[in-house]
């Protein structure tokens, strides 16, 4: 694999694959030294032109666990806020001596047009660019649901069966992105529940079912919940009048969740705002595999850095 | 200076001489001791008329000056431009379009009509001096705040009304702006899927009927700029059955190119209005060719390259277009079957003129008319680069493509600007410019 810049053009084999890996990763982790030498003399750059803690605590704690040297920069304080253009960060970077760039970026399109510019030689993961994708957490996400339902089993297999409603910001959300494209991929259904304000242009066309009522959707006992966080200054913008009523309509409250089912997985990208999309009692609950995602969004990152840093098929 | 163009096609197919002695077009049997350029294959047109291009200057020197922009014109077989007040300072004074006129008149590639602001440092609170530029040595008769969008409804009804009061026009860029924040690119399922804020058509059709209500109500004419949807132009076609005075313009790129060319974040197809889909354009060509549009106009827009090689949502709006226009016609308006050259000769030369009150176009390539004709080789093909852009900018959305049709030559004024498809140099063409005006 050369780069990762989407979930949009990964394979079912491919996506696969990179999911199979992760399982091996996530055996690593289980040894007394969690660590491998495998990218030991490589370098990884995390460029978060945007602020982000825990995409890049994991890419750290991922290239890391692989032996890789990390060189991490961060929006604040940097050349980019004295103006310095993407270009210019990127190839100064570079010329460092990098060979696989993480980059997180406000800006859609930001990670492919780091791939396409040929400006550098290095590999590109896209840590999340812009409303565009955030391939790493589809794929983390699809491989939390993956273990969940069939534990030790999983290798090889796809989500083929497993209904999955994503509820929340669909519109600003490159989440659901990145899980509409790959779960479609894996075989999945998927619902997505907003209302109309947050739901993109052309929505109808993509390969989903479209939800107003939340409570509808949650009727038909689903596999997988996944609650979006709620940006509160989007109401500010007229997608909804206020906390209260968001929270009212769409959010997962503790009478919802007593409605679901005793297998459903409730699960969020994180970070959650307690008491607007999610109740505490079904953040807490031991449905909700929020920390498994965090621990498993380390085990897809080694695996894409492995990836693309060995040229390895997936 | 006297020059025989021999057996040039004219726009209406026939086959004629051209003679032009001291800047205007003579009866070939008049001429003694001519230079002779040869004609055959080639066909005639009135020299084009750009009624929407950005030179730049003054400051924004880095993109485009005067003399780049006329030589990039003069190599599209544009004999005239209008140049839009979006410069630093803007062109809101009379001082200010009268630098620009005279600076397009030093160099003598094609005649600059400054174009004034409608408000103030296009600031959208204050009419700016439109009587001063309108009695000003720069004559000005459109007035527009380009890149912007005159969207307060009772300022732009007193602009209308003013501009009026010296036979102006004003050139709306339709943008309802509270609908357009951060707008990327046209809203679409394509963005959603690229998660690049959407532009949708309504913020462009609810200014235009606006407007032509509004114009309708004073009495003056209204021109639209960069028309882009098909529900535009339906509203045009409404307003000129009600018998509204409003011409609209479309772009070359709004007529090829699609917003499918966003999918790869490649910023050189990043424009304002933004490219649209495939039924916009279909419609855009048809409504240029039953009249509803009545022009084609460049929105020439250099950008250096820095603002381009950037993420899509960090470049700036705006592609380069005098050097390819024409092509751009020819390859989808009369190579389709859509439009002859005759109405080529109106969409891009007879009618952006008499919108812009540009005088000497009225009586095209007529013995007595000031000579202003561009000569086409129709059969040429190129695959168009960089080599063949003129300006100070290289940012086309056309590098690479296979583009019909070649400017053979280009005579502003009787005084050759392109000769056997190279443009001629500045100083002989200042200098005979100057002769030329006496």
């Amino acid at each position: 694999m050369r780069h990762l810049l989407s979930t949009r053009d990964l394979s079912r084999d491919d996506a696969i694959g990179i999911l199979d890996v992760a399982e091996d990763m996530a055996d690593v982790a289980r040894r007394a030294v969690p660590k491998l030498p495998t990218l030991q003399g490589r370098t990884v750059a995390n460029l978060f032109f945007e602020d982000s803690t825990r995409t890049r605590l994991s890419f750290e704690a991922a290239a890391k666990r692989l032996s890789a040297d990390v060189i991490t920069l961060s929006a604040k304080g940097s050349s980019v806020q004295k103006g310095e253009g993407l270009k210019d960060t990127v190839q100064t970077i570079a010329a460092m001596g990098v060979d696989a760039v993480v980059i997180r970026h406000g800006a859609s399109g930001a990670a492919r047009t780091l791939a396409d510019g040929g400006w550098i030689d290095a590999a590109v993961v896209n840590a999340g660019d812009g409303t565009h994708e955030h391939p790493t957490q589809g794929l983390l996400d699809a491989y939390t649901m993956r273990k969940a339902r069939h534990g030790d089993a999983s290798r090889g297999r796809d989500l083929e069966g497993i209904r999955v409603v994503i509820v929340g910001d669909i519109l600003h959300s490159r989440v659901a992105r990145s899980n509409v494209w790959l779960l479609k991929t894996l075989g999945a259904d998927v619902t997505l529940v907003a209302p109309a304000t947050l739901l993109p242009t052309g929505v109808g066309t993509w390969p989903v079912t479209v939800m107003h009522d939340l409570d509808d959707a949650l009727a038909a006992k689903p596999d997988v919940v996944m609650m979006l966080r709620i940006q509160s200054e989007r109401m500010h913008a007229a997608f909804f009048p206020n906390e209260r009523e968001y929270s009212r309509e769409w959010g997962l409250d503790d009478a919802r969740f007593s409605r679901l089912g005793p297998d459903t997985m409730v699960m969020h990208p994180g970070p959650m705002i307690r008491g607007l999309e999610i109740s505490a009692a079904a953040a807490d609950s031991a449905r909700s595999l929020v920390l498994d995602q965090v621990t498993n969004g380390v085990s897809i990152r080694m695996a894409v850095l492995y990836l693309v840093l060995t040229g390895a098929a997936a | 200076m006297s020059i025989l163009l021999s057996g040039v096609t004219l726009p209406d197919g026939s086959r004629a001489d051209l003679g032009i002695r001291d800047g205007v077009f003579v009866a070939p049997g008049d001429l003694t001791g001519a230079t002779v350029i040869d004609g055959d294959g080639l066909r005639a047109l009135p020299g084009l008329v750009d009624l929407h291009t950005h030179l730049r200057e003054p400051g924004f020197e880095q993109s485009e000056t005067v003399l780049t922009g006329s030589r990039a014109a003069a190599a599209g077989g544009f004999t005239a431009v209008h140049a839009m007040a979006n410069t630093s300072p803007v062109q809101d004074t009379a001082g200010v379009v009268e630098q620009v006129a005279s600076l397009g008149e030093q160099h003598g590639y094609v005649t600059v009509r400054p174009v004034g602001a409608v408000t103030i440092g296009l600031a959208g609170e204050r009419l700016s001096e439109i009587g001063a530029m309108a009695r000003s040595r720069a004559a000005v008769r459109v007035f527009s705040d380009d890149g912007k969008c005159v969207h307060d409804a009772l300022l732009m009804r007193r602009a209308l009304e003013y501009v009026k009061t010296f036979d102006g026009v004003v050139a709306q860029h339709a943008q309802e702006p509270r609908l357009t924040e951060g707008a990327q690119m046209n809203e679409s399922a394509l963005a959603s899927e690229l998660g690049l804020v959407g532009w949708p058509a309504v913020a462009e059709e609810a200014i235009i009927a606006r407007d032509v209500l509004l114009a309708q109500g004073a009495g003056a004419r209204l021109h639209v700029c960069h028309v882009s949807t098909a529900g535009s132009v339906d509203v045009v076609r409404w307003a000129k059955a009600r018998g509204i005075a409003v011409t609209a313009e479309v772009t070359p790129h709004h007529l090829l190119l699609t917003e499918d060319e966003a999918s790869g974040y490649d910023a050189r197809f990043k424009v304002n209005p933004p490219l649209r889909r495939r039924e916009d354009v279909e419609a855009l060509r048809a409504a240029l060719a039953d009249g509803t549009i009545d022009i084609v106009a460049t929105d020439h827009a250099p950008h250096p390259v820095e603002s381009k090689e950037a993420a899509w949502a960090e470049a700036s709006f705006g592609m380069v277009g005098l050097e390819s226009a024409l092509s751009i016609v020819q390859h989808t308006m009369v190579d389709t079957g859509l439009l002859d050259w005759a109405g080529v000769a109106r969409v891009l030369s007879t009618a952006p003129a008499a919108i812009g009150r540009v005088t000497g176009y009225d009586a095209p390539l007529a013995v007595g008319a000031p000579a202003h004709v561009t000569l086409v080789d129709p059969a040429a093909t190129r695959t168009f680069g960089v080599e063949h852009l003129r300006g100070r900018s290289v940012n086309s959305p056309y590098l690479g493509r296979e583009l019909p049709g070649r400017v053979v030559a280009t005579v502003h004024r009787g005084v050759p600007t392109v000769l056997d498809g190279e443009l001629r140099d500045p100083d002989a063409v200042a200098a005979e410019g100057e002769a030329a005006r006496g």
